[in-house]
């Protein structure tokens, strides 16, 4: 398992990436939960994996015995999955409110605050 | 000296609101601060005058030798009683000039502010401090170029000559750097000692090609000298001010200075002699091309500041000798015959040649003042101007290969000179009219009480020409040429050959006037030629710079949200491979296949279950289909964290997974059909991008887990998290306790994201609103 995960995470960052950069605010937002998957995992599995033993204190010690995981990714991992879930339910009322406004969800059609007019 | 420039900078600071208290008054407090700056330069003058060099120090940035530095001696005495006198007079003009004006406020704080970095230059005794001032003279003449800023004229000549003189500044800013590291110091009191380091030194060459542009730029020589004439859009004060004696002259004061560490080399003096050389006889030809009165005085000046710089490259003691008596002779004629132009257009309403004539009834004292300085103009006995003009033509009438060359320029100026002061202090005032042009206002003593002070003082100067102005003359030539140097300056010299040739420069020059009429005839056929001239280059390059700024800006910036993504992939990518490819870890991959072995089955049905959700998903063309998929990544995710010991980032996960599809599922149904939009072109590409970051991220963790982690956090919790924390759970201690404060960011990061999610629900469009 752990000779994979490293394949697996890199698997979900080419398809997060790919839907990214599509077209249609639908898939961008696909994207962007699976990037946000394939992030935490990537931390998780670069702050070494422990199996068998949670961050936990046994009942009758004091102080916790080896093998323990590590608590510093899992505490990060933590916040970062309820910030991400803050920014995806935002870009899906966002993409709600983008249809209503305009009636396209193509992100080629929302490009118009940031192009300079070249024959001004 | 340090306490005036002070003074200085806050006096102008406080001008807007002398202005709102003392109403057209203000003019009292700003022209009575360069008058007692110029009193108490005289209280020095003595000890100056005796051969000392004042000096005063104060440490500003000591570990860069930056110090606040202020050096007095002759040279710099001229220049500072120049600017503070002439300021006087100015401030009172300006008031007369723009009576009335609501802005007057805001005039005096430039105006106030260009002088007080005027003398700052002058005084300065680092050459450091010297590009400060410097620059705030180019910062301060831009605002009093663009002061009538609604007009489009105005703003585009004020730009133009911040971008040439601010071009100039910035490359004097590496010759001083150059010349600092190549004298080994930036006090300019040891650099002058230094003169034969210097120009024997390596960097001697590319710091003097550096410190030229600078001189060049600021001092309106060719090919620079076109930003000088379209200046003349500035308030006829400034002109005369800014323009004509005083900031104009400060690239020829920069050479004067450094003459004694630069000059001498063959380099110098060539440069020095051609430049100017061709400046000169240019303005004085273009001068003869125009009727606005400011533009013949403009061309006139970039005439005489080539004279200047000519006078500097030859560099013997009589040459020395002509400028500086030239210079102060300049400054106090064409001072005069810009405040008298001003006075013309501001009494009549026009400043062409061609259609003024017999003002000197309605307009008694300018005409005088205008005659006066006309006079000395054209070189006449008694005036202070006709030594100037006999010292300039002995300076290049010395023995020197070039001496026909130099004396054909400076008699064509002095002939033009005499042509264009016969046109102003006599056609427009003296001359015999039947219609003389009307006057909408009568003139006012403060216009024209200035003028005839500084046209007055050009006579008495003159006439007692061995009091005072001798001994500081004689100062400012031994600065730049570095030893006591002993001159007279005489009304008379018997009947010498330059005598002669003033004569016939005056006779030629009043053939000239008689003929300017036909000589303006021929403008029109030089317009092609300009087309190649500098100010059109300077036009197009401007040109050029913008609109290559607004095609970079364009492909950079277009506004496609995937494209910036794939570019910050990109860098993102590149950096790694190059942090990696050269000195980076080598992966090894062998020792770890035994991993492989330990497989379990459900850990593969886990992978099998990831890997196929993933290619539905890219199958999927139904939304809902798409996000029951996205869930079971998620959940995935979720088991593969029980595995690996973390049921507490599992648990949430599960949560945040369950949420995300409920909310999707609720918006469903607002949304279009899931048509796929296809990009065909771009998609290999954007395919090939995605598998390489997925490759990079790979090698990036495989290298990570080569090395063992002994991580101290780790068991610092571990050991602490009961005793301290009062907890069995580790990661909710540090999430409550250990870490409480980054939790409750945590927590406000999802409030705002809550109001954000309402606010959008809640909007409901006005009518005429944007969407």
């Amino acid at each position: 398992m752990e000779f994979i995960l490293p394949f697996i995470i890199g698997i979900l960052f080419s398809a997060s990436l790919y839907l990214i950069l599509h077209r249609h605010f639908f898939r961008l937002i696909l994207g962007l939960i699976l990037s946000g998957l394939a992030t935490n995992l990537f931390l998780f599995v670069i702050g070494r994996l422990t199996r068998g033993g949670s961050a936990i204190i046994g009942q009758d010690e004091s102080v916790a015995v080896e093998p323990f995981a590590d608590p510093v990714p899992q505490a990060l991992l933590l916040t970062a999955i309820v910030i991400g879930f803050g920014i995806q339910s935002f870009t899906i009322v966002l993409i709600k409110r983008v249809y209503q406004s305009f009636g396209t969800t193509d992100l080629d059609d929302m490009n118009t605050t940031d192009q300079i007019d070249e024959n001004h | 000296m340090f306490l005036a420039i002070l003074a200085g900078f806050l006096l102008a600071l406080a001008a807007p609101l002398l202005y709102r208290w003392l109403g057209k008054w203000v003019y009292a407090p700003m022209a009575l601060l360069p008058f007692s700056i110029f009193v108490y330069l005289l209280t020095l003058a003595p000890a100056v005058l005796g051969g000392e060099n004042l000096g005063e120090l104060h440490t500003w940035a000591p570990s860069l030798n930056i110090n606040l530095h202020f050096f007095l001696d002759g040279l710099s005495l001229l220049f500072a009683l120049l600017i503070t006198g002439f300021g006087t007079l100015i401030m009172l003009y300006a008031v007369g000039y723009l009576k009335g004006h609501p802005l007057l406020g805001r005039f005096y704080l430039y105006l106030t502010l260009f002088m007080t970095a005027m003398l700052g230059l002058v005084l300065a005794g680092n050459i450091i401090s010297i590009f400060v001032f410097w620059e705030l003279t180019s910062i301060s003449s831009y605002l009093l170029i663009g002061f009538n800023q609604d007009k489009e004229k105005s703003r585009s000549s004020a730009l133009q000559a911040l971008l040439v003189t601010g071009l100039g500044g910035m490359a004097l800013m590496g010759g001083l750097i150059l010349l600092g590291m190549a004298g080994g110091s930036y006090t300019l009191s040891e650099l002058l000692q230094r003169g034969d380091v210097v120009t024997n030194h390596a960097l001697y060459l590319p710091a003097l090609v550096l410190l030229l542009l600078g001189a060049f730029t600021k001092s309106a020589q060719f090919p620079f000298h076109f930003w000088l004439p379209n200046a003349m859009e500035a308030p006829t004060p400034v002109s005369a001010y800014l323009h004509s004696a005083t900031m104009v002259k400060a690239g020829v004061y920069l050479l004067a200075r450094l003459t004694p560490v630069m000059g001498g080399t063959d380099e110098w003096q060539y440069t020095l002699m051609l430049v100017g050389g061709i400046t000169t006889v240019l303005g004085a030809f273009l001068a003869t091309q125009h009727v606005d009165l400011k533009a013949i005085l403009a061309y006139t000046t970039i005439s005489a500041l080539g004279l200047l710089v000519t006078m500097t490259g030859i560099g013997t003691a009589p040459a020395m000798e002509a400028m500086v008596v030239f210079l102060l002779a300049h400054a106090l004629y064409k001072g005069t015959l810009f405040l008298v132009a001003g006075n013309v257009d501001h009494a009549t309403g026009t400043r062409d040649l061609t259609q003024l004539t017999g003002l000197s009834g309605s307009m008694r004292y300018t005409a005088i003042a205008a005659l006066l300085a006309g006079m000395s103009m054209a070189g006449i006995l008694p005036f202070f101007g006709f030594i100037g003009k006999e010292l300039l033509y002995e300076a290049s009438l010395q023995e020197s290969p070039f001496r026909w060359m130099l004396f054909a320029v400076s008699f064509f100026s002095g002939m033009v000179f005499v042509s264009v002061a016969i046109a102003l202090g006599f056609g427009v005032f003296w001359r015999r009219s039947e219609s003389p042009t009307a006057l909408q206002h009568p003139d006012k003593p403060l216009l024209y009480l200035p003028p005839v002070i500084l046209a007055g003082t050009g006579l008495v100067f003159g006439l007692l020409q061995g009091f005072f102005v001798t001994p500081l003359l004689r100062r400012a030539a031994e600065s730049m040429l570095g030893v006591e140097q002993v001159f007279e300056l005489a009304l008379w010299h018997g009947f010498t050959l330059a005598l002669g040739l003033s004569v016939i420069t005056v006779l030629l020059g009043y053939v000239l006037y008689r003929k300017a009429n036909r000589l303006l005839s021929y403008a029109s056929r030089f317009n092609d030629l300009y087309l190649f001239g500098p100010a059109n280059l300077y036009q197009l390059t401007l040109k050029g710079f913008l609109a290559g700024a607004t095609k970079i800006t364009a492909t950079i910036q277009n506004g496609y949200l995937r494209s910036y993504i794939a570019a910050i992939v990109t860098a993102h990518i590149s950096l790694i491979v190059l942090a990696l490819w050269e000195n980076g870890p080598r992966l090894e991959l062998t020792n770890r296949l035994d991993q492989l072995s330990q497989l379990r089955l459900y850990e593969v049905v886990l992978l099998l279950m990831l890997v196929s959700a993933l290619v539905f998903l890219f199958k999927s063309q139904s939304r809902l289909t798409s996000i029951a998929i996205m869930g079971i990544v998620g959940y995935s995710a979720a088991l593969l964290y029980i595995l690996f010991g973390a049921p507490d980032v599992a648990a949430t996960q599960l949560l945040i997974e369950t949420l995300t599809v409920v909310i999707f599922v609720l918006i469903l149904h607002k949304l279009p059909t899931f048509g796929y939009l296809s990009h065909a072109a771009e998609r290999y590409k954007y395919i090939l991008l995605s598998l390489a970051f997925g490759a990079v991220m790979t090698y990036v963790i495989l290298i990570v887990k080569q090395y063992p982690l002994d991580s101290e956090i780790k068991a610092y919790y571990g050991e602490n998290s009961y005793l301290l924390g009062q907890g069995r759970n580790i990661v909710n201690v540090i999430l409550v306790d250990f870490r409480a404060f980054d939790t409750l960011g945590e927590i406000v990061v999802l409030a705002v994201a809550a109001i954000g999610i309402m606010a959008m629900l809640k909007l409901r469009m006005q009518k005429g609103d944007k969407p």
